[in-house]
């Protein structure tokens, strides 16, 4: 008797169950289907002939500089053996730079001013977008909208005036003065708040039952929730500081605050035709964020799609 | 004891009237937001109204001298036209090279890693590595693409120091360099096309070009719309990789507008006009803005 109330309850729980992981699956980009450009034979040898085409010319300037950055710098100038050096390979270059000391600085620098960065806007932008999400004050509504508008400002047109402000405020030449302007991210806040405005309202409900305030609630109950969307505005952020060129450029005239992006660019001044130097100090200033592509390829690849800007 | 809405933070429950917890979890952004972007903004407004230099003596109020000496400066039109002809011609190969990618990547051939390794491997790289990186890759005698073209009986091109070429070879880099952030997008959106579609178009027959016309590109019509509208802003913006490869040059024939506000402002110490120069570009950006987002909506419509 009881199997007849069992067995309609048993399959509907079931199903849910599987329905997911091949969802995620795809989402993570293992898509083996060949429904884009068909399964022929002919097709598939032809797309893969482009590809690997296509693969090679992107892949040739930074295997170009790798190989310059392992020869030594009389091959490294020699036009007749580009490709081959005629004394074979050597870390000469490689010790050289790094032995210098200034990159292993500048790497420093990026690194804490993308940390900062990143855990200042991240966590700011969280904030104020469940503010804008889940809570009611007075003027929420046109300052989101002031918000929102300033995501049309390009940081361009800011350079003059943040350098003023920070001449004023005896910033320049400061890690604060590469760092603060750049935790302004009304992108951000919208992204969030978005996603807070996508998660349902009973969780919340339920946690203010259990006597939850609004920082309990927000910190033990929508964060851990949104683990991958931070994640993923966490990536984006870090990337975009990371990569920052102009304002540290800027911001900074002290060789020893300069972060990555400025401070090799000084390298072909200060060593012009250092062609194995360059080429190494290079390799090695990129290596940091090639690695975490590597580790987190898949990760970064979902990201693009989390944050609303893909998938749709 | 305390009511389910009542707030457990130590602040004494009066003041919850004045600073609701809701502007309390926005303060800091908005604190951020006011001083290091609205305050900026009118600053930077203000400033273009002054003479104001890069040096002790107090500004005095110029009105709009700096705009009308701005829009009878052949220099600033020219750099202005360089930004507007750059942003073209990289848009247009940064949008079509990534969906050519994208699909032939998500064709399901192996090696799924190593081609997004490949492709999006140079977006990672920080602008000052692209810029040492091409800057030996376009050498005239030594970079790797003269010696391709002298292999296959082609002269030399002055990559660099030709003012006919050297915008296009700026173009040619940032394509190499930022493309594989649309791929990205184009894959994601390629992987979330349900495949019932591409099974009842096999059910009917129909071939792969008739899927890829059929379903796909339509299917991706809307992200098409977002990548090209974020690459002409992001074009529009470009700086970095001009002034790292050729400083704005030769003779001044690659110079963006942002590069001629660094210019003014920073080596020419002339704050009050650089100022002025940001907002008729900041009119540009709000221009082309505006541009796409009514074509968007006629689009959704």
């Amino acid at each position: 008797m009881t199997t007849t109330t069992d067995a309609p309850v048993r399959p509907a729980r079931q199903r849910i169950v599987p329905v997911r992981p091949p969802r995620q699956q795809r989402a993570e980009g293992r898509t083996t289907t060949n429904l884009t450009l068909g399964a022929g034979r002919t097709t598939r040898v032809l797309a893969l002939a482009v590809l690997a085409v296509a693969a090679l010319i992107w892949l040739l300037p930074m295997a170009w500089a790798l190989l310059t950055a392992f020869k030594s710098e009389a091959d490294a100038s020699d036009p007749v053996h580009w490709i081959w050096p005629r004394h074979g390979f050597t870390f000469q270059a490689f010790s050289t730079v790094w032995e210098r000391g200034d990159l292993p600085l500048w790497m420093l620098n990026s690194l804490l001013i993308s940390v900062a960065v990143t855990v200042i806007t991240v966590l700011v932008s969280a904030m104020a977008g469940y503010a804008f999400s889940r809570t009611l004050f007075a003027g929420r509504k046109w300052l989101f909208t002031l918000t929102i508008a300033a995501v049309l400002v390009p940081p361009q047109i800011l350079i003059v005036p943040w350098f003023e402000q920070m001449l004023t405020l005896h910033l320049l030449d400061t890690y604060a003065a590469v760092i603060l302007p750049q935790t302004v991210a009304p992108v951000m806040v919208f992204i969030l708040k978005k996603h807070f405005d996508s998660l349902p309202v009973e969780l919340e409900e339920a946690a203010r039952i259990d006597g939850a305030g609004h920082w309990r609630i927000f910190w033990s109950v929508l964060l851990p929730l949104s683990r991958p969307m931070l994640a993923a505005v966490a990536i984006f952020v870090f990337i975009g500081a990371w990569n920052n060129f102009l304002w540290p450029f800027v911001s900074t005239s002290d060789p020893s605050l300069m972060t990555l992006p400025v401070g090799i660019t000084t390298v072909k001044d200060a060593y012009g035709i250092q062609y194995a130097q360059s080429m190494a100090s290079a390799v090695l200033a990129a290596l940091p964020l090639v690695a975490v592509f590597v580790f987190f390829q898949r990760h970064i690849v979902k990201s693009v799609a989390t944050t609303g800007l893909g998938g749709q | 004891m305390s009511s389910p809405h009542a707030s457990p933070r130590p602040r004494p429950l009066s003041s919850r009237r004045l600073l609701p917890p809701g502007l309390l979890f926005a303060l800091p952004f908005l604190v951020l937001f006011a001083v290091f972007l609205l305050w900026p903004l009118g600053e930077g407004l203000w400033m273009a109204l002054t003479d104001k230099a890069l040096s002790a003596h107090a500004p005095s109020f110029v009105g709009l001298d700096n705009f009308s000496e701005a829009f009878g400066d052949a220099e600033m039109w020219r750099a202005l036209w360089h930004t507007v002809l750059f942003t073209l011609i990289s848009t247009v190969p940064l949008v079509v090279v990534a969906l050519g990618m994208a699909l032939l990547v998500h064709t399901g051939l192996p090696g799924q890693w190593v081609w997004r390794l490949a492709f999006f491997a140079p977006y990672l790289l920080p602008v000052g590595v692209v810029g040492l990186l091409w800057l030996w890759l376009y050498q005239p005698d030594l970079g790797v693409y003269n010696h391709l073209l002298g292999a296959v009986g082609l002269d030399q091109v002055a990559w660099l120091s030709d003012e006919s070429v050297a915008l296009w070879a700026i173009a040619l880099t940032t394509l190499w360099w930022t493309v594989g952030f649309n791929f990205l997008l184009y894959l994601a959106a390629l992987q979330s096309i349900p495949d019932h579609l591409y099974e009842a178009a096999a059910i009917d027959g129909a071939g792969a070009w008739r899927r890829l016309f059929s379903i796909t590109l339509p299917q991706l019509g809307r992200i098409t719309t977002v990548i090209t509208v974020l690459q002409l802003l992001a074009s529009l913006k470009v700086f970095d990789q001009v002034y790292l490869l050729t400083k704005g040059g030769p003779n001044n024939s690659t110079r963006p507008v942002v590069e001629y506000i660094y210019d003014v402002g920073f080596t020419g110490y002339r704050l009050g006009y650089a100022s002025a120069i940001s907002y008729i570009f900041f009119a540009l950006v709000l221009l082309a803005s505006a541009a796409q987002f009514a074509v968007l909506r006629r689009r959704e419509k």
